[in-house]
């Protein structure tokens, strides 16, 4: 499987269409009910920092298999302010905008694989990868 | 030449009629308007048409055309029957004009195509924004309703109250809950609020963070909130997220909540069926004796 989906992320509302989305394409996999429902946090939480801290940005699926399984991938792009304080935005509790600060550090504990890229003023690049058991 | 072409489309304008009725009724055969009867159809056809020639006899709009439009929105006529029509006039006199006339240079040609858009544009504007601004009537309507449906409070008996929400919490409802939330607390006196989010699709950190708000709110204000309705993937994604909801008591089912709701206001369920059938039970087996 080599297809790529991707939904923009301009208003609050589209974050419910991202999870959608992925909650969709995780379901044809052959994702369960938990790991469906961790992905779709896991969306949640990348879909919210892109329209709270970058303004626009979006975020794409691609169904993925390596030798022994099947598994999605999702990315999540954004032009916006990236992040200086990378390495503490992985701690528990760290949060700009006086959230729970949970958000990064609980995608890496939902997905499998993660992975940040980001440079000061020029944006941020999430990947995170779930695995089918 | 202005009054010299207006002066060709009124005094034919039975023949245009003519020939606008005959496109317009080819048209109905396929499409949207199949459903509607052929009566009303034509008759309606010729309202429409009559409107229209109207606001060129006038030279502007006209409340002819308001009554009309206003009518068709209300009997949920397609906008694009409207704007079909309106095509199909401005093709229809445009060659009827440029037949009648003797000869024709660029000139005249690009005078006559001016003249009909000053006819008819006008009228297609007229037409698109009696729809939209009904449109829009409507969507700020139905999100009134939302508003109304998205955190409802519950008073089930005296001093418990419940909470069920149903459907995404984005921030606008959040702000809803918080405010419901404390205004239905106060008003009805109520010593715990069950907050069920049964219904809620995903729990993430900003639902959860909006939830603990709340509830550290209610407490504040002196009464306690029990959280229900904690599917078990849910309870599962919120202990990976790390969100520590050990502050105030949750639990997985309403009916598990609300024992407890009654057992904090010092109450408990009875169950009287039971206790009749004991009793029956025990004078059927003093009979067998
Ligand atoms: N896409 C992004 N662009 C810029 N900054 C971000 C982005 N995502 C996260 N951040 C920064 O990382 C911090 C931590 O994010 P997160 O773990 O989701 O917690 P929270 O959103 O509750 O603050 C945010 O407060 C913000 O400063
Ligand atoms: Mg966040």
């Amino acid at each position: 499987m080599d297809f790529q989906s991707c939904v923009n992320i301009k208003k609050e509302w589209d974050i419910v269409g991202a999870r959608q989305l992925g909650r969709d394409i995780a379901r044809k996999i052959g994702f369960g009910t938990v790991d469906q429902a961790r992905i779709a946090t896991a969306i949640s939480e990348l879909a919210r920092n892109i329209y709270l801290y970058a303004g626009t940005g979006k975020i794409c699926f691609e169904a993925i298999e390596d030798m022994n399984h099947k598994g999605l991938r999702i990315v999540a792009m954004d032009d916006g302010p990236g992040i200086k304080e990378l390495s503490q935005v992985m701690e528990d509790g760290f949060s700009t905008s006086g959230g729970l600060g949970a958000g990064l550090p609980g995608v890496k504990r939902l997905m499998d694989d993660f992975d940040i890229q980001s440079e000061d003023g020029k944006g941020t690049e999430i990947k995170a990868v779930k695995w089918l058991r | 030449m202005d009054q010299k072409l207006k002066d060709i489309v009124i005094g034919h304008s039975d023949d245009i009629v003519k020939m606008w009725l005959e496109e317009v009724n080819k048209k109905k055969s396929s499409d949207y308007t199949a459903t509607i009867s052929d009566e009303l159809f034509e008759s309606t056809n010729r309202e429409f048409v009559n409107v229209i020639f109207t606001s060129i006899e006038k030279s502007g709009l006209t409340n002819d055309l308001n009554d009309f439009s206003e009518r068709l929105i209300n009997l949920g006529w397609p906008l694009s029957y409207l704007t079909d029509g309106m095509q199909v006039f401005r093709r229809v006199i445009t060659e009827y004009i440029l037949k009648q006339s003797e000869q024709i240079d660029s000139d005249y040609f690009a005078e006559v195509l001016r003249k009909v858009d000053g006819w008819v544009d006008p009228v297609i504007n007229q037409l698109v924004n009696e729809y939209s601004g009904s449109w829009e009537h409507i969507v700020s309507l139905q999100r009134v309703a939302l508003q109304e449906l998205s955190a409802p409070l519950i008073p089930v008996m005296d001093n418990i109250t419940i909470m069920p929400l149903i459907g995404t919490i984005d921030t606008e409802r959040a702000k809803l809950i918080m405010e419901n939330l404390l205004d239905g607390v106060i008003k009805h006196n109520a010593e715990v609020v069950l907050i069920d989010i049964t219904g809620v699709p995903v729990v993430d950190t900003m639902v959860a963070h909006h939830i603990i708000q709340a509830a550290e709110a209610v407490r504040l204000i002196g009464s306690r909130c029990i959280l229900v309705g904690i599917r078990p993937e849910i309870a599962q994604t919120i202990v990976n997220l790390g969100i520590d909801l050990g502050k105030f008591p949750t639990k997985s089912s309403l009916r598990k909540g609300f024992k407890s709701a009654l057992e904090l206001t010092n109450r408990t369920i009875e169950d009287v069926q039971s206790k009749e059938q004991d009793i029956e039970n025990l004078i059927d087996s003093l009979n067998r004796e």
